[in-house]
């Protein structure tokens, strides 16, 4: 086993797409021996399921875009190589605030202020909880992958007395649908159900590309990623870096879990982020922080995501079915990119040779 | 059959790829019984991947190697151990909190109770007949470096090796330890050992192999017996033409002080001092060289002047052409860049402090200058002018401006990044290390570059390892043993021998 020099890139994508039919084959193999049903049928399933009605249609966008724009938040941290694995927490924070934010305020204030206000505090909530493992980061050098953890749960809990405050009916243990009678602090559609989200998302997309790609603060995070001895060298602030960079990684994450509640569920548990804080990690590696590539990862994710559900209903397979699916899929996409770096080769073949 | 049994180790057409890279080519080797020899190639000719086939670390993948005259396949670096071969890495394996006696068995398979008596016993036999100077039971971090050294080789005979490759061995010795070294493989000759040794420094090959075996990227190019070659035809033999060895050296034109050190010290993060109380001037139209073993505190000394190492006393002053002078110390390399004090500095870990490998050359050159112009955006076009400059004016061997540094070679790495740094007219150049892993073209195009910074009125603080060339290239030599500055010497009036005593610490 080697490690390739170089590769082309044709072969590295040929390497890709090879992986997704495999995985395909391997998901049919799985399907006919577990359920016995035929495969193509439950391949018709996932793209009817995904895109068969206009509903669903939008709910792929729906889901394709939240996971997306966090995808988009991790983006700085993970270039800065700061393992922030507390986008889960970052985004119930936003969350959280928003539907106080609904709670408190949705039936006095114009819903355009108010729809301003909750952008900005959930930004701000999620910066905190950005800024916290930053903070003990650069100054006491603490591991962030173990900090951001943690702070996930303190999310959840924080989230969970929330549930309990705001508890409505009472006795239900959830939130249920807030202001629902006058939609205050709802995001209004546009063009249809989440026309305004998609928007939002594709500002903030363009902004953090052409920030990582032009801007000196970009250049910053790129340096301070590659090595701190050279940023030091360079004379760049590290420890500014690292606070501001996570500062903006984190307001991101919290704008999304504003995005979440007010654009699309208008209610908050300790579910609202979905998971979305941990698969984006796989949607902005495998796109190599390349905005336009994560855009398609998204969407591929996404509508796999929709298509198991559908199919979990209609050949009564549990939830389950649906995870395995996309879970196969993911496996042999990530494990192929081994394969894009490395040739492997067998000791005994260099005998004959 | 004789004639076959007189060879220790026989490769014949041995050829590695990596990827598309050819590290070996076809390369035939032979190493004759009970002798001594040298394998001589820049850097990057395939010295240590060929080394690296006969300990197990690599597999060939083609080509046979015949042992005492048995074709033979060494899989892993036990294999190599039970073919007798043992091989001394240029970066030692020995665990620190652990005495001699204890690294040389670790790994050793026993039967039942360990007997550290005999296991003492044997090794005092073993120093004894071959002449190393090695206490048992001193514990490895107490000992120098070149005592680490003895005990990887002791490691080696007490496994009873009898043929033995070292890489590098000299490297980190300073003159005195190298004579001794080399006493000691005489010695291990006469036994009947069968010794490689891989070196760059033609000097000790010439003083301590029967024959030279010559690489020159990736292919054999010859083997010659040492009494027959000189210098001028070894270097010949490895670069394949006809190289000019000689450094122009001026004398300094009209000196002005520029950095003045005061008293200064400097602990690393463990609380070690690396730095204690060293005190000199720099001056403009001179080189400084910074001599030392090591890890003497060289690194610390120009990062100190770079503001990368926080003073625990003493005061850095920067005395420019015009104007006041400036005190450097507490402040950091942006403070001392806006101050308009134009340090140049070529750190020792070019990849990992003077340049972002993964960048291409673009936004290598940006490093120094982004900080320039608006607010949000960065500026690409004058790093760009920069990058395409300095490939043009330095012969950078580069596919563009928009490859990554890493892809380059090292030499055209360290022309990319002194070409930036020359690129700012510094008054004061700092260089670590310049040419190491540089070919012998590449190594040549620094000096003169130094050189024609020196004439320009910089002052140059150089700090090497290879003394020869210190002493051609330098006006002063200044020396460090453990932090302590034990000398500054004139380079024009001093020898090898003189600076190695200052180096450990002696009174010169």
């Amino acid at each position: 086993m080697t490690k390739r020099g170089s590769i082309s890139r044709a072969r590295a994508w040929g390497i890709r797409v090879a992986a997704v039919i495999l995985s395909l084959i391997v998901c049919a193999i799985v399907i006919v021996v577990i359920t016995k049903q035929n495969p193509i049928q439950v391949y018709a399933g996932i793209i009817d399921g995904a895109v068969g009605t206009k509903r669903r249609l939008w709910v792929t966008i729906r889901e394709t875009i939240f996971l997306l724009i966090v995808a988009i938040g991790l983006t700085p941290a993970f270039k800065m190589k700061f393992w922030n694995i507390g986008a889960e927490g970052q985004i119930l924070m936003g969350g959280a605030v928003s539907a106080a934010l609904m709670i408190y305020l949705g039936k006095t204030l114009p819903n355009s202020v108010l729809l301003i206000l909750i952008f900005v505090l959930s930004a701000l909530a999620g910066m905190i909880w950005g800024l916290i493992p930053a903070y003990f980061k650069a100054t006491y050098n603490t591991n962030e992958t173990l900090f951001t953890l943690m702070l996930n749960y303190v999310a959840m809990q924080i989230v969970t007395f929330c549930i309990v405050y705001w508890e409505n009916p009472p006795g239900s243990n959830t939130v249920g649908v807030i202001n629902a009678s006058n939609q205050g602090g709802w995001i209004p559609p546009l063009f249809g159900t989440y026309g305004m989200c998609v928007i939002l998302v594709t500002a903030v997309t363009v902004f953090i590309a052409i920030y990582m790609k032009s801007s000196k603060q970009g250049y910053e995070i790129a340096v301070v990623g590659e090595s701190q001895n050279t940023a030091r060298y360079a004379g760049i602030n590290v420890k500014k870096v690292i606070i501001r960079t996570m500062m903006l990684s984190g307001a991101i994450c919290g704008f999304a879990g504003a995005l979440i509640v007010s654009g699309s569920s208008h209610t908050i548990s300790t579910g609202t982020a979905g998971g979305r804080g941990f698969t984006a990690i796989i949607v902005a590696w495998m796109s190599q922080f390349n905005p336009v590539i994560m855009v398609v990862v998204s969407l591929f994710l996404a509508f796999m995501q929709q298509g198991a559900i559908q199919i979990a209903s209609q050949f009564g397979l549990n939830e389950n079915a649906s995870d395995i699916i996309t879970g196969i899929i993911l496996f042999f996409l990530i494990g192929c990119e081994f394969f894009v770096n490395y040739k492997v080769e067998l000791i005994g073949k260099h005998k004959e040779a | 059959m004789n004639t076959v049994e007189e060879y220790a180790i026989d490769l014949s057409g041995v050829t590695k790829r990596f990827g598309e890279v050819v590290a070996n080519d076809h390369v035939d080797l032979k190493l004759k019984k009970g002798e001594i020899l040298s394998i001589l190639g820049e850097n990057g000719s395939g010295k240590t991947t060929l080394m690296n086939m006969l300990s197990g670390i690599y597999f060939p993948d083609e080509g046979t190697i015949k042992i005492n005259g048995k074709e033979v396949v060494i899989h892993s670096p036990k294999d190599a151990f039970e073919l007798g071969i043992g091989m001394i890495h240029q970066h030692f394996k020995l665990v620190n909190v652990l005495t001699a006696a204890e690294n040389i068995i670790l790994g050793l398979a026993g039967s039942g109770r360990l007997n550290m008596e005999e296991v003492r016993g044997k090794i005092l036999e073993l120093t004894g007949k071959y002449g190393f100077e090695l206490d048992p039971d001193q514990k490895i971090y107490s000992m120098s470096v070149s005592q680490k050294q003895t005990v990887e080789i002791v490691k080696v005979l007490y496994r009873g090796a009898d043929i033995f490759i070292l890489d590098e061995p000299t490297a980190v010795l300073t003159p005195q330890e190298t004579d001794r070294l080399f006493e000691v493989l005489r010695n291990m000759q006469k036994a009947g050992k069968s010794i490689i040794i891989i070196t760059h420094k033609l000097n000790e090959v010439l003083a301590i192999s029967d024959r030279v075996s010559v690489l020159r990227k990736g292919k054999y190019i010859g083997t010659v017996d040492t009494k027959d070659a000189t210098v001028e035809s070894l270097t010949e033999m490895m670069v394949g033409e006809k190289v000019s060895l000689d450094i122009k050296r001026s004398e300094p034109k009209d000196p002005h002080l520029r950095i003045k050190m005061q008293h200064v010290s400097v602990r690393n993060k463990e609380g070690v001092v690396k730095l204690n109380d060293v005190s000199f001037e720099a001056f403009s139209g001179e080189i400084l060289g910074i001599a030392g073993i090591a890890g003497s505190g060289q690194k610390e000394l120009v990062e100190a002047i770079a503001g990368l190492q926080t003073l625990e006393n003493g005061d850095i002053f920067y005395e420019p052409p015009e104007g006041k002078e400036e005190n450097l110390s507490g402040k950091t390399p942006d403070e001392i860049r806006r101050l308009d004090i134009r340090l140049a500095f070529v750190p020792e870990d070019r990849l990992g402090m003077g340049l972002v490998g993964s960048m291409d050359l673009t936004d290598n050159m940006m490093l120094r200058s982004y900080k320039n112009g608006g607010r949000f955006f960065a500026d690409r076009k004058t790093p760009k002018a920069l990058a395409e400059d300095v490939v043009r004016k330095l012969d950078v061997v580069t596919p563009g401006v928009g490859t990554p540094v890493r892809r380059l070679s090292g030499g055209n790495v360290q022309k990319v990044l002194v070409g930036r740094e020359i690129a700012s007219s510094p008054t004061v150049l700092m260089v670590a290390y310049p040419v190491r892993g540089l070919d012998i073209n590449s190594s040549y195009t620094i000096y003169n570059l130094l050189n024609e910074q020196k004439e320009e009125g910089v002052a140059v603080i150089c700090v090497g390892e290879d003394l020869d060339v210190l002493i051609d290239l330098c006006d002063r030599i200044l020396v460090l043993s453990g932090g302590k500055l034990t000398g500054i010497v004139d380079a024009r009036n001093v020898t090898k021998e003189e600076i190695g005593m200052l180096m450990i610490g002696g009174k010169g």
